[in-house]
């Protein structure tokens, strides 16, 4: 039976929501983890019952969780990550050099063809592969020994490579993203890596044309469509038609172009969904009204979506992994909220209703489309 | 045999059920209950110190017979109610951390 598995990662514990395909009764299994941060929990292209999920803690650091049903059981996999070589120094925020330190995994992009293969993006900024399921960990040095490295400095959020980005049409196209060093790509399998940030203007960086120091928020692609990125940065959306090699601004009429999470939706590759949230001192929608915007013209022309979400007194914030959307014939459009809420849209983003209200709060949000 | 107690996170991601009691061969330290301990549970490695005996994490404390040994070097040997199984040897999640 056609149906969905949103699977969400919170403060405090991961969930799994799955619904049929009328999205309207959800079954809420959780928390996973208990008391452990849980980045992010994806889900195997090639295999949905095959999950990753990224689980870590203060006291005890890093774990890598491994599902084969579908979230009904689990079991720790590898969690040895070690930078290649002599790691060296990134910026740290007063401007000194700062040891290359693990910290956690932010982000797990499993292989769209083999469901052992995974991508992890982890803080500080840094790309490993497993290609054993998660038992082992490699890092791919290339990205973070690119030259600018060294000058790398960690946005507020620490140092992180947050979006991992694989384009289904070219073998070995990817894209990395980094707070606060911007957007990368790599057009053989991340052996190489260049900064694709043409046209990012950040009034942090007094340089117009800096080439690295952007702090991306997030990055999205359609499938059908990968020479086509949008982003959010910290402020600014933005879209590229050349694979990243250029990027011109298409905030248009939103009411802040601040935020994190971007998605397009899953048959219309020129519409595009954002989170507006007020600005960089204060992380909550504008006016206490929680609205995702839309824009059925791949950007500058933006509608606010408001029916069934709070339209006062509304102050939680968006994290960049807490979109998603599903790929049923009536796209469906879920994000999840550090007050605990996911929300999720069955008709494109008409109309919400929260699947769950009072989780602790949700640092990731991703959907499966279930045959 | 050695008696270990792990913090409530750990027992639940080692699947353990109350204490863990440990033969360790040779001279019991915090080192090498530590390496007993890990290869009886090798999903702990990394959580309590660091891969390949590295050094304790920041927020883990080891306590045993009323003492803090978190700062004892690894090597040194555990107090004699320890090593004898009369007095267990506590892993402590920090009250920071979580």
């Amino acid at each position: 039976m056609t149906g969905v598995r949103v699977l969400a990662g919170t403060r405090k514990g991961a969930f799994v929501l799955t619904s049929d395909g009328g999205r309207d009764r959800w079954e809420v299994s959780g928390p996973h983890f208990a008391g452990w941060e849980v980045y992010h929990v994806k889900g195997s292209p090639a295999d949905p019952d095959r999950l990753y999920a990224s689980q870590c803690s203060g006291w005890s650091g890093q774990v890598i969780q491994r599902s084969d049903d579908g979230g009904r059981t689990w079991a720790p996999a590898g969690n040895q990550f070690v930078y290649d070589g002599t790691p060296g120094t990134h910026q740290w925020y007063d401007g000194t050099p700062h040891p290359w330190e693990f910290a956690r995994v932010w982000h797990l992009e499993p292989s769209l063809d083999d469901p052992d293969t995974v991508w992890a993006g982890v803080e500080d900024a840094g790309l490993f592969r497993s290609r054993d399921g998660g038992q082992s960990w490699q890092e791919l040095p290339a990205l973070r020994g690119h030259k600018s490295g060294p000058s790398w400095q960690p946005g507020a959020g620490g140092m992180c490579l947050h979006t991992i980005l694989l384009d289904p049409s070219a073998p070995g196209r990817m894209f990395a993203a980094i707070s606060a060093a911007g957007a990368f790509r790599s057009d053989d399998a991340g052996q190489s890596w260049r900064p694709v940030n043409r046209g990012l203007q950040s009034e942090g960086i007094p340089d117009p044309d800096a080439e690295v120091g952007h702090c991306v928020h997030r990055l999205a692609m359609h499938p059908s469509r990968p020479g086509v990125l949008f982003m959010q940065k910290h402020w600014d959306v933005m879209r590229s038609d050349d694979s990243g090699e250029s990027w011109r601004e298409v905030s248009g009429n939103l009411p802040t172009d601040f935020g994190f999470p971007i998605d397009v939706h899953a048959h219309e590759p020129d519409t595009v969904y954002v989170v507006p949230i007020t600005s960089d001192a204060q992380h909550f929608p504008p006016e206490g009204k929680l609205r995702v915007y839309r824009s059925r013209t791949g950007g500058d022309d933006w509608e606010p979506l408001t029916n069934g979400l709070p339209q006062e007194h509304c102050y939680v914030n968006v994290l960049r992994d807490a979109m998603a959307v599903d790929s049923l014939e009536e796209c469906g459009i879920y994000f999840g909220t550090t007050g605990g809420q996911v929300y999720a849209s069955a008709d494109s983003g008409d109309t919400w209703a929260p699947i769950v209200r009072d989780l602790p709060a949700v640092l990731s949000v991703e959907v499966q489309t279930l045959p | 045999m050695i008696r270990v107690v792990l913090p409530s996170h750990l027992r639940v991601l080692a699947r353990i059920d109350g204490e863990v009691r440990l033969d360790v061969a040779g001279p019991v330290t915090q080192r090498t209950l530590l390496d007993a301990l890990e290869a009886s549970y090798p999903v702990l490695r990394g959580t309590i110190r660091g891969h390949d005996s590295g050094p304790r994490r920041p927020f883990i404390r080891f306590f045993a017979c009323e003492q803090d040994l978190s700062h004892e070097p690894p090597d040194t040997p555990l107090p004699g109610p320890v090593a004898a199984g009369l007095e267990p040897y506590l892993i402590v999640g920090a009250m920071a951390g979580g």
